[in-house]
């Protein structure tokens, strides 16, 4: 087989035990890999709790990971999500797809819990689980060094140990899949770590064709001002939007009361490179090296860090930023995640900034000491008395780009599946980067099926496991070629669009399945009532409710929901769901049961 | 939207890339709509029902592209391969088919942004906007005009007879417009204020796409004012540019020019070497067509000449064409970027050429000099560009 290994590890925590799972070609070409393939195994367990023993984690490359297509090289961990409730799917860099694939492994599907902290050992086709109750209450450093792990490693923090709901797992030390909270689903598996190392090499089809095709998307990728530009992320790192973000009023200041915030030129990328003598760190497999790395060794905020833990706290302090930052990381929290919720502390509470407080509070997730932070911006709003100054869309935090600046990208956050989050539809690319063409981002023309069409092509491109970033210059039409070259599959093309939308329907029948609906895509009301910026160029105002609606209506009706955004029966027929379909609705009507969906391993 | 689509179709005419009234233009959101009703649209839209797509625009090609592209696709064996640079980086390669039925369209479409009917026009698609269609279409009109007069020319260079491109040769020459001689008044500068600047790019803008200097409507502008780079946004067009202009201090105190022209590093590393105040980037196709011909028999580096080329090069040996150097580079600030090659090049010259790509230019104060420069090269490279097959027997 080329492309994939054609082998997916599958480990029991209760029972210690591991096997080899071999699904066939058919499986594999159906959901391609990533976010697909993790769907096709959290689809039949997603209704249980997320702390469930049989609730799966699921570790997956894709079959362009471990080959030089570029970019190609990230891994995928998907779980019903502590903090959302909804299925969740997180990406990271670092070596960790790529070594994976080395190993011999597709992905890897965990379940059951350990009666004690383990790891989990993945060498050259062999695996062990290993005891790691000695490795508890370590943060990331200390976990690195007392690993002594020459391959790649995902491990959680104390914050997954102490129950916070934004707890990421960190990767090779200065990745991680970040949001969502999916730490926590470790934690209670009472898995601490997964280390990977492999010799083997991604078997190619056609070398030619892959190189021809990697030459296109780097010859692109060298043409994108974003990407390559003077002040584009090689050179800055993503933290390069964050004057494009105040220029165009899109930065969310003091829990997203205001969208611009007048020290940001003070605390901008080519001030945090000046100050930190900051150095590019990339993914394997990247040309692109869009993290930065202090001259001490710290791990530089990226955008959406370095904006909330500046201009949603309302702090002018590159030190405190970085300092939270790496904080975050030492932890293992979300840096987003954890700056919304501070922010929606400190508007509720009335306090001021205060860095040496927020430090101190991020400190105690850590610890335990913070119950009331630890469950994230929604529950904390809640139990306040105020939900409406959570800045969360199904309880994820938004991150640093505020949807009162694009229209495209409010309705993109509203409906992803994943909650506040606009990355699976990109829509930044083209309503303030201007790729692949500019559009009007105080508009929702043509925006639902705008979003619908990049949601489906970002669902691919998940599932190849393809660094999102790429897709600012390059698309599916080059990277189908590289698909072709490495699997030796024709009509990619076609395989991706059917693909795509049957990956992100999905999507939409587990969420259903777990009683989301059109309430629930939704933005915070703050969004649709007070402006972001007034008396500056340009003034952004708050976002008009009915086009709102209506843009969300047209979205429904281009996916194929009802207008409570709810999976129909013709829709999961026509996409060959049925099978999930039943899962969503088992009392459904007489002919549901019939057909299915094919290729189950 | 209609009315959007009527733009982008009116654009197309007045780029003399059709017959007014010609193009159609479908958006679909949740309903399909066109510009205008035609025969074509039964298969237009089940094109749209076959693809994850939201804009399609048919292209049916005026004169002298129709003769252009209809000879190449005749010859294309399934693709038409250009070597121009807009092409060799962004469209990759131009798919020919001979059945305008759904199904044909929408198989070619799914791999690349366009596809050409032979002997009926050019089919393109958007997934964002019918812009990206508009810039498509317009593209395969430009490398294939620059494609087709540039193969020409290296036909006769070797000496080879070709009867049948020979009469497509003399036909689409006999259709081509004739030269823009006169240029229109342009701003001197220098410029106090940012305004004044703004206006002047404006103007440079539109006389650029007006007289024809551009590929689709792309190219680009930048204007230093007191360290303060005013320059065009990438994808904008040139005789659009109020509102898409970004302001880049030549400090480097602000990433703000995210969103500039892909050459934004380009032009600051002329401003920085030359002094230029200003500068204009066209696609003037003779300049164009003449910068990828090459008397280097036997090259080892001919097939990637556009980034290996190391021989000094001028587009000509007489008058202004010995002053303007011809230099590889890609697009961008790549390792093979013009960065990296142009900025030496415009030292102490008023444009260079950037081999199968474009003419920059610079003015020392205001646009009246670059536009001057972009308009006399384009016009001495049409005549020594016939000059040229005429010596090698026409």
């Amino acid at each position: 087989m080329n492309g994939w290994t054609g082998k997916i590890l599958r480990v029991d925590l209760t029972r210690g035990t591991t096997s080899v799972e071999t699904p066939g070609p058919e499986l594999l070409r159906q959901w391609i890999g990533g976010r697909g393939l993790a769907g096709h195994y959290l689809d039949p367990f997603i209704h249980l709790p997320w702390d469930h023993p049989d609730m799966p984690l699921c570790l997956f490359a894709g079959p362009l990971t471990g080959t030089v297509a570029p970019s190609a090289g990230r891994a995928c961990l998907a779980s019903r999500s502590p903090l959302t409730g909804g299925f969740f799917d997180a990406q990271a860099g670092g070596r960790l797809g790529a070594q994976l694939k080395k190993a011999g492994f597709d992905g890897v599907v965990l379940t059951g819990r350990a009666d004690k902290p383990v790891g989990l050992k993945i060498v050259d086709g062999g695996c062990a689980l290993e005891d790691a109750s000695g490795l508890t209450g370590l943060n990331r450093s200390r976990l690195l060094t007392a690993l002594r792990w020459d391959g790649a490693v995902a491990a959680t923090g104390p914050a997954a140990e102490h129950g916070a709901r934004m707890a990421s797992v960190w990767v090779d030390g200065r990745h991680g899949f970040q949001r969502g909270g999916l730490g926590l689903g470790w934690a209670a598996k009472n898995l601490k770590y997964v280390a990977v190392k492999g010799t083997g090499r991604v078997a190619v089809a056609d070398p030619a064709g892959l190189k021809a095709a990697r030459e296109d998307i780097l010859r692109l990728t060298a043409a994108s001002p974003y990407l390559s530009g003077g002040h584009g992320l090689s050179r800055f790192g993503s933290c390069a939007l964050y004057d494009l973000m105040d220029a165009r009023s899109m930065m969310p200041t003091r829990n997203f009361r205001a969208s611009r915030f007048a020290p940001a030129p003070q605390c901008n990328a080519v001030q945090l490179a000046r100050r930190f003598e900051s150095a590019p760190h990339g993914c394997r497999g990247c040309h692109i090296r869009c993290g930065r790395v202090a001259a001490d060794g710290r791990t530089l905020p990226d955008l959406d860090a370095l904006s909330h833990f500046t201009a949603l706290l309302d702090v002018a302090d590159l030190d405190f930023a970085v300092q939270a930052n790496a904080l975050c990381l030492e932890l293992g929290l979300d840096p987003v995640s954890t700056a919304s919720t501070l922010a929606c502390e400190a508007e509720l509470n009335g306090a001021g900034p205060d860095p040496a407080r927020f430090l101190a509070a991020i400190g105690d997730l850590g610890s335990g000491g913070r119950p009331d932070l630890a469950q994230g911006a929604a529950a904390l709003a809640s139990s306040l008395g105020h939900p409406e100054s959570a800045m969360t869309v199904k309880g994820l935090e938004l991150p640093a780009q505020d949807p009162r600046g694009a229209y495209g990208l409010a309705l993109a956050s509203a409906v992803s599946p994943r909650g506040g989050c606009h990355l699976g539809a990109l829509p930044m690319s083209h309503e303030v980067l201007r790729k692949p063409v500019a559009t009007d981002r105080f508009s929702f023309l043509g925006k639902a099926r705008i979003i619908a069409l990049a949601e489906n092509a970002g669902a691919v491109g998940d599932s190849l496991v393809i660094c999102r970033n790429l897709f600012y210059a390059a698309s599916l039409e080059e990277y189908g070629h590289a698909f072709e070259a490495v699997t030796g599959l024709g009509g990619a093309a076609e395989l991706f669009a059917r693909a795509g939308e049957r990956i992100r329907y999905r999507e939409c029948l587990m969420n259903a399945r777990l009683g989301f609906n059109a309430t629930d895509d939704d933005l915070p009301e703050r969004l649709f009532v007070a402006p972001g910026a007034v008396g500056t160029e340009p003034g952004v105002r708050p976002i008009p409710r009915e086009a709102f609606l209506e843009a969300r209506g047209r979205y429904y009706a281009v996916r194929g929901l009802d207008a409570q955004g709810l999976p129909t029966l013709e829709k999961a027929r026509e996409l060959d769901l049925l099978e999930s379909y039943r899962r969503f609705k088992p009392e459904g009507p007489a002919g549901v049961a019939e057909g299915g969906e094919g290729g189950h391993a | 939207m209609l009315e959007e689509l009527e733009i982008y179709a009116r654009k197309l005419a007045a780029a003399g890339l059709c017959e007014p009234g010609a193009p159609v233009l479908g958006f679909l959101d949740d309903r399909l709509a066109f510009n205008r009703e035609t025969p074509e649209n039964a298969v237009l839209a089940g094109v749209f029902g076959r693809m994850g797509i939201n804009s399609l625009l048919w292209l049916p090609l005026g004169e002298p592209y129709a003769t252009i592209v209809d000879f190449l696709a005749g010859r294309s064996g399934g693709a038409i391969l250009p070597r121009d640079c807009e092409t060799r980086t962004f469209l990759h390669d131009l798919p020919v088919v001979d059945s305008f039925d759904a199904a044909t369209l929408a198989e070619a479409l799914s791999r690349r942004k366009s596809v050409i009917v032979r002997g009926r026009g050019v089919l393109a698609h958007g997934a964002v906007s019918p812009e990206q269609a508009f810039v498509s279409a317009s593209s395969v009109c430009f490398a294939c005009f620059v494609k087709f007069f540039s193969d020409y020319l290296a036909l006769k260079r070797e000496g080879r007879s070709d009867p049948a491109y020979e009469a497509a040769f003399h036909t689409a020459k006999s259709l081509l417009a004739p030269p823009r001689t006169v240029a229109p008044e342009l701003a001197e500068g220098p410029f106090e204020t940012r305004e004044q600047a703004l206006a002047a790019m404006d103007a440079a803008g539109k006389a650029t796409v007006g007289l024809g200097l551009v590929d689709s409507f792309f190219g680009n502008i930048s204007c230093n004012l007191d360290g303060v780079l005013l320059i065009s946004q990438t994808g904008s067009s040139l005789d659009e540019l109020p509102d898409c202009v970004d302001p880049c201090p030549l400090d480097g105190s602000s990433c703000a020019g995210l969103t500039a022209s892909s050459e934004l590093t380009a032009h600051q590393a002329i401003v920085a070497l030359t002094g230029a105040g200003v500068i204009l980037h066209g696609h003037p196709r003779f300049a164009v067509i003449l910068s990828m011909d090459c008397d280097a028999a036997g090259c080892p580096d001919s097939a990637r000449c556009h980034v290996d080329c190391s021989r000094p090069r001028f587009l000509g040996e007489r008058g202004i064409l010995a002053e303007i150097p011809v230099v590889p580079g890609e697009v961008g600030t790549g390792p093979r970027g013009l960065v990296n090659t142009l900025p030496p090049a415009m030292l102490g010259r008023r444009g260079a050429v950037v081999l199968g790509h474009g003419l920059f230019a610079t003015g020392r104060t205001g646009f009246r000099e670059a536009f001057d420069t972009l308009l006399t090269v384009e016009n001495a490279c049409r005549e020594e560009y016939f000059r040229r097959v005429e010596s090698f027997g026409g």
